[in-house]
């Protein structure tokens, strides 16, 4: 790894990354690998558009991005209802709120840095404040492109979470994402969620089978006597995956879903945590500044549940270039990086 | 390849100069298998008229304080300006074929603590004008005469921070800052004019403040006459040139093909495209 700052004064020296150094970067638009996992093509897309046809209220918005974001899909079904506002974040917030004003329901989408960095002031006023119904989807979550800190929204949650009245959603998979959006449209309030697009692994139901998305609920995937694992987003698939691997090493991890990173489903948190004897670990795809683990920190401490803690995310510094499997090893969010963490706290 | 750097031909002709870019260019799409080589194809003519007339720099020195700023608001362009910095002696040939690899320096998007010669961390669309006009306000502070030139994109026309920051660059009379805008009618969900139009384009920048041309940006001829003008231009006023280019230039079976923000090139086809080019090589 190579240590960046910003230094006019620098002296530069070529460089030439050894061979087992170097390696090939993720295309800003690759899907995230998930292997052994069956995937579903564009299932926020298709989800919109199954729900777009017996609500006329539902339109959608995009800034450049309809097809990164695969809106594009309810583009094709509903063209009369699907607004390319072109490069522009902001005023896709403002209009979208404008919409919401006049009876709509907007689902507006970009990237994830755009909608949190650039729009913010747009979302907090013309949308949290007003409670609209307006419904937030944006891509590349987290660190999910190798293309530098331009597009790893490494902070959203930190950047949302102080936003009264907004919800904020980290689906794990193609069935957290289908499910979620009927949930979005039921919703009446601003809902900012993070998408997982193109083909998308289909995670949760292989492991519980029963599993059903719900606004506000934190589910136990799978229970375990050594470790609770509370994730949210991919990296629930990461403590699953981690959970059965360790299993193999007679370590035994309970996985707590809580795709709603606000509100946050304490009573469940609170349950789970407070049994005793489990190492509570909390796992995101974020800065672990601001994110899952402090809001589930604070849960803990204010409600006097005191288990030993520890925090699974990406580093407070801005994140490499690179290939993802070589970025999620290097900040400790792949399965491998995973378990060995938590054999060291245990 | 090795031996002596095209740096160090100073008698190169600027058409010689594009088409090195361009093979620059394809080879480090080759390297990776995809890259923004449409772009970069498109803007080779560009940036070899402003690494190899207009701008004042030195190669081993990137960091001169006299040089002319080059701004890459558009970080996805890094591929091009890659292959002109290799092409200037601002970075090494051996380095080309890193391009993208874990740790090169690199990176597929441009970023400025990476890079030699990579003046801005671009990618986030719509902020090379604006620390543009920081840098113009800073350089006529110190009496510093060199030139600010930020290349953007006709997309990036969409960001409501371009007009904030040509609204700024006029009021501050900013003589000494350049804008380049590579209108290629390309963004990332379609033709640029059909995403969110800006045309009249050439009338918005005038009635901004700024003096405006617009040039058909694979016209080396018209590029040096347009670069000339705006640096030799004695009116207190910042100065755009918009360049109409066309995607995949150079190459024509990747020309005729259906445009994307990407490009399809199949995994043959990079080889097929750097023999297209050396049968075209310029003098």
């Amino acid at each position: 790894m190579v240590t960046r700052t910003y230094d006019p004064h620098r002296k530069w020296e070529p460089r030439i990354p050894t061979p087992g150094e170097g390696g090939k970067t993720s295309a800003m638009i690759a899907s995230l690998a998930a292997e052994g996992y069956d995937a579903v093509p564009a299932p926020f897309g298709h989800a919109l558009v199954a729900q777009a046809r017996s609500d006329a209220r539902i339109v959608g918005l995009t800034a450049d991005l309809a097809k990164y974001t695969d809106l594009h899909i309810f583009a094709e079904a509903f063209p009369e209802r699907f607004y390319q506002m072109g490069m522009a974040e902001q005023v896709m917030i403002s209009a979208a709120a404008g919409m919401a004003r006049e009876g709509f329901i907007p689902f507006a989408t970009t990237y994830a840095v755009f909608a949190s960095r650039r729009a913010y002031d747009f979302i907090a006023m013309a949308i949290a404040e007003e409670n609209l119904p307006v419904k937030i989807v944006c891509a590349l979550p987290g660190l999910t492109t190798g293309y530098g800190p331009s597009h790893q929204a490494t902070e959203d949650f930190a950047i949302f979470r102080g936003l009264p009245n907004l919800t904020i959603v980290d689906p794990c998979d193609a069935i957290d994402v289908a499910q979620a959006v009927p949930a979005l449209v039921a919703h009446d309030g601003p809902v900012y969620m993070r998408l997982l697009r193109g083909k998308v692994p289909s995670v949760i139901h292989k492991h519980c089978p029963d599993y059903q998305f719900e606004l506000g609920k934190a589910k136990l995937l799978r229970d375990g006597k050594d470790v609770l694992v509370i994730a949210s987003g991919f990296m629930t698939m990461r403590a699953l995956d981690a959970a059965v691997e360790a299993e193999k090493d007679g370590i035994s991890i309970a996985v707590l879903h809580c795709p709603t990173i606000k509100p946050l489903d304490t009573d469940t948190i609170l349950a789970q945590a407070g049994q005793p004897g489990r190492l509570v670990v909390t796992a995101e795809n974020h800065t672990r500044i601001g994110g899952l683990g402090e809001a589930v920190a604070s849960t803990l401490l204010t409600n006097g549940v005191t288990p030993k803690f520890r925090m699974i995310g990406l580093p407070d510094q801005f994140l490499d270039a690179g290939a993802l499997p070589t970025l999620h090893d290097r900040y400790g969010i792949s399965t491998t990086a995973i378990l060995s963490q938590i054999r060291g706290w245990l | 390849m090795s031996g002596i750097s095209a740096s160090q031909l100073p008698n190169m002709s600027l058409p010689r100069r594009a088409w090195e870019i361009r093979r620059k260019a394809v080879r480090m799409g080759q390297v990776q298998g995809q890259g923004y080589v449409g772009q970069a194809l498109g803007v080779a003519d560009v940036l070899a008229v402003s690494y190899f007339h207009a701008l004042n720099y030195r190669a081993d020195d990137p960091e001169w304080a006299g040089r002319d700023r080059f701004l890459l608001s558009i970080g996805h362009y890094a591929i091009a300006l890659y292959s002109a910095l290799i092409e200037a002696g601002i970075l090494p040939d051996q380095e080309l074929e890193t391009y993208g690899a874990d740790d090169s320096r690199l990176p597929m998007s441009g970023m400025a603590a990476y890079t030699p010669g990579m003046e801005i961390t671009g990618g986030s669309l719509g902020q090379g004008l604006g620390i543009g006009v920081g840098m113009a306000l800073a350089l006529r502070a110190k009496n510093n005469p060199a030139f600010v030139f930020n290349l953007m994109s006709d997309g990036e026309l969409g960001e409501g921070s371009t007009w904030e920051a040509a609204m700024s660059a006029a009021h501050h009379k900013l003589s000494n800052l350049i804008c380049i805008v590579d209108f290629n009618d390309q963004q990332a969900d379609g033709k640029s004019t059909q995403t969110l139009s800006a045309e009249p384009l050439a009338d918005k920048w005038a009635a901004f403040g700024w003096h405006t041309q617009r040039v058909d940006g694979n016209d080396i001829d018209a590029l040096v006459a347009a670069f000339d003008t705006a640096r030799n231009l004695p009116d207190p006023k910042p100065r755009v040139i918009i360049c109409d280019t066309l995607m995949c230039k150079g190459i024509p079976f990747l020309e005729a093909r259906e445009m994307a923000h990407f490009v399809r090139v199949e995994p043959d086809e990079w080889q097929k495209a750097l023999d297209v080019l050396d049968e075209t090589r310029p003098a």
